[in-house]
């Protein structure tokens, strides 16, 4: 069956009303023929009721009973299309500053960041802030989408100029691959199609783009790393001593028959066998869930971690954090938080907030230690047992790290590790 | 040597880890399973998380009573080749005790009763997570949904007080009394579910293949002439080609005129399709928010 080639691609969109996100997501959805009858009927519905002289597909989008009512978007809406090349994943956040966790959540798992400029304002704060979450959640492809490009008579000029502002400053942020794409949500130009009115731009639409981005270099397929997860026992007289560990690879490419050594003990055994339901496999890497089986008969529990011998995890206690907040709470100082990380939960305590990070101005400010709600800051914990970490750079799974609240149970805090 | 997965087997990774991470996080955990493809398929994605072991937890099947029997049949042979632990509520038998009130008039439907009857059983077994096998695709309330949904002592969802959910990183804590929604195959359409219980050639109920029906058109919508269904004078019933595209209650689940024999078919239908799904559900036709309500009192 032919869709059995489709690939997966996860993109995250930012904005507010205005610079016509919702619309493009709408224009991406309809044109792309993932809107059905009776989702367009309600929207048209609800266009001409409120008196709009178009169809609002940015209505489309706006989930939630208050949202609709207040036209803005205060959360993290997923949405899906496909064509027949890719399967796509929208994360559709909110861009106002206030909404930065949000963003954070949406770009977490994203392999594109789609960023919207207004071609008549140009960069504005808001383009800045979206780009270093971006480089912060290390997205690993950003497309600078330059809409309302009708607005400005499609001037070439006003793309260049936008173009290389954006460039200057980019050049700061830690992001790999940037792409440009001038456009007009509103009338399709150079959404999915390729438009005519701007016949100076030689490269593709936005839908082009997005179906043929190179995205299999996105997981590290260097350090091998399986956190185990759960372990399966049959308890059964067919698989009587069997002990699977269960777990999704987080990096690497695991072969039958690899030494591998087991953290925290440092004792070392060979994979005997990749195990599925649909039967065995010889190698696996990420994002597979699947069952390793060990040569020797070792006691490893969830959040014990296979790695390879030559090439593990750093192992420590102490760590250096980039942490969004999360919380009406303010981040405590010296504060204790129970910490989730990979399949490991530990405590931690806040030990130094080294500073705050203005993300409008990537400032770093020495002297406000006060972390409140879509703050982003550095700071350094101590955990009450080792994690078994990489930085956040060389693999976002390793890396990663969640702030729980140990009176409410609220996810608090995202951490990045450095 | 190329590593990368399909889409199917990238949200088939996802749901298996969300699975295995519902059996670690949580002491008494539930799948809710009605019958339809979608609970089918989460149930499949169980057998696969688990193997060789059998699926760790029960499934609760809540029972309006107003079923086609196809669904019964399906589902106890299934919790047969499973080995799997089944446990029935009963909307009939709240009903009979009083806990509840049937709705009455032509467009009565059990549906609503089916959240008090949940969440007692939920309370009954003690549950602490409940999975089901909504998908964020198939209603606007649903966009927003997490993995791990929080409800409250009284089941309910508060969509302003969700914890947020990034990378893998799920978090299960909760206080004594609460208890979680899991969703593992949120990310999943109905077009990747038909996809997938065709390249994994999953025995479905006869129900989501076309069938000759005696059908009646009520509100624009075909449903399913049965007793539990009251007609009015004028509403004429007809014998059409038809299959369900979801199914839920007979009282409240629309069916389809088609042709289709094979989830190929099926497949070939869905990706032209010009209604959601859910189109067919009258219970999420009362209001334009009818979804969103509903899952505030702790409905799926």
């Amino acid at each position: 069956m032919d869709f059995q080639n489709n690939e997966l691609l996860r993109f995250s969109t930012a904005g507010s009303v205005d610079d016509g996100k919702s619309t493009l997501i709408g224009r991406l959805l309809y044109d792309s023929k993932s809107i059905f009858e009776d989702q367009y009927d309600a929207i048209k519905t609800t266009s001409e009721r409120r008196g709009e002289e178009n169809v609002n597909l940015a209505l489309l989008t706006d989930g939630l009973k208050a949202e609709r009512e207040q036209g803005i978007t205060i959360d993290v809406a997923y949405r899906y299309f496909s064509t027949p090349k890719r399967k796509f994943i929208i994360a559709d956040t909110p861009g106002h500053i206030q909404y930065t966790r949000n963003m954070v959540t949406g770009a977490s798992t994203a392999n594109v960041a789609l960023i919207l400029i207004d071609a008549r304002n140009g960069i504005v704060e808001q383009t800045r802030r979206h780009a270093f979450i971006a480089s912060l959640l290390q997205i690993p492809h950003l497309v600078v989408c330059i809409n309302k490009m009708d607005l400005v008579d499609y001037s070439e000029e006003v793309y260049n100029r936008i173009k290389d502002e954006f460039s200057e400053f980019s050049y700061k942020l830690d992001v790999r691959d940037v792409h440009f794409i001038p456009m007009s949500a509103l009338n399709g130009d150079n959404v999915v199609d390729k438009s005519k009115n701007m016949e100076w731009y030689g490269g593709g639409s936005l839908l082009y783009f997005l179906e043929n981005v190179h995205i299999g270099s996105d997981h590290n397929l260097i350090d091998c790393r399986f956190p185990v997860q759960y372990v399966v026992r049959p308890y059964s007289d067919e698989y009587h001593d069997y002990r699977g560990y269960a777990g999704r690879i987080a990096g690497g490419v695991f072969k039958k028959g690899d030494k591998v050594m087991l953290l925290p003990s440092g004792f070392t055994s060979k994979i005997d066998k990749i195990v599925t339901y649909d039967g065995e496999l010889e190698e696996a890497y990420p994002p597979m869930s699947v069952t390793l089986l060990l040569e020797d008969d070792l006691d490893l529990s969830r959040g014990d971690m296979i790695v390879r011998e030559n090439n593990h995890p750093t192992i420590t206690q102490d760590l250096e954090v980039m942490v969004c907040w999360f919380n009406d709470r303010p981040l405590q100082l010296r504060g204790k938080y129970a910490l989730m990380h990979t399949t490991q939960e530990a405590r931690c305590v806040i030990k130094e907030i080294r500073y705050k990070l203005n993300i409008n101005t990537l400032h770093r400010d020495e002297e406000d230690k006060k972390i409140g709600m879509n703050d982003i800051a550095r700071v350094v914990i101590r955990t009450t047992k080792p994690l078994f970490t990489d930085s956040y750079r060389r693999n976002r799974i390793t890396g990663s790290l969640l702030f729980v609240d140990e009176g409410t149970n609220e996810t608090v805090g995202a951490g990045m590790i450095i | 040597m190329n590593y990368h997965l399909n889409h199917l087997r990238e949200l088939e990774a996802e749901s298996i880890f969300v699975l295995r991470e519902v059996a670690a996080q949580f002491e008494r955990p539930v799948l809710l399973f009605s019958g339809g493809k979608d609970s089918i398929l989460v149930t499949h994605l169980a057998m696969k998380a688990f193997h060789p072991a059998k699926i760790p937890f029960p499934l609760l099947h809540i029972d309006t009573g107003h079923n086609f029997p196809e669904t019964i049949a399906y589902r106890d042979s299934l919790v047969e080749k499973l080995g799997a632990k089944l446990i029935v509520g009963s909307v009939q038998e709240a009903i009979d005790k009083g806990m509840v009130v049937e709705e009455k008039g032509y467009n009565a439907s059990r549906n609503f009763l089916q959240t008090a009857v949940l969440l007692e059983s939920l309370e009954n077994g003690k549950f602490d997570a409940a999975m089901g096998g909504a998908r964020r695709d198939e209603e606007k309330a649903r966009a927003k949904e997490r993995f791990f949904s929080h409800r409250d002592e009284f089941g309910q969802w508060d969509p302003k007080n969700q914890r947020p959910e990034l990378w893998n990183l799920f978090n299960g804590k909760k206080h004594y009394g609460e208890h979680f929604r899991v969703f593992p195959i949120s990310n999943w359409t109905e077009l990747d579910v038909w996809q997938y219980l065709a390249i994994e050639e999953v025995e479905l109920p006869s129900l989501y293949f076309a069938h000759r029906r005696k059908v009646f058109m009520r509100d624009g919508i075909y449903l399913a002439d049965s007793e539990f269904i009251p007609k009015r004078p004028e509403e004429e019933v007809e014998e059409r080609m038809v299959r369900c595209r979801t199914i839920g209650d007979v009282t409240c689940t629309g069916v389809w005129p088609s042709e289709a024999q094979s989830i190929e078919d099926i497949i070939k239908e869905v990706s032209t399709a010009r209604q959601t799904e859910r189109g067919g559900r009258a219970d999420d036709k009362r209001t334009e928010t009818a979804m969103e309500d509903r899952k505030k009192q702790g409905y799926f």
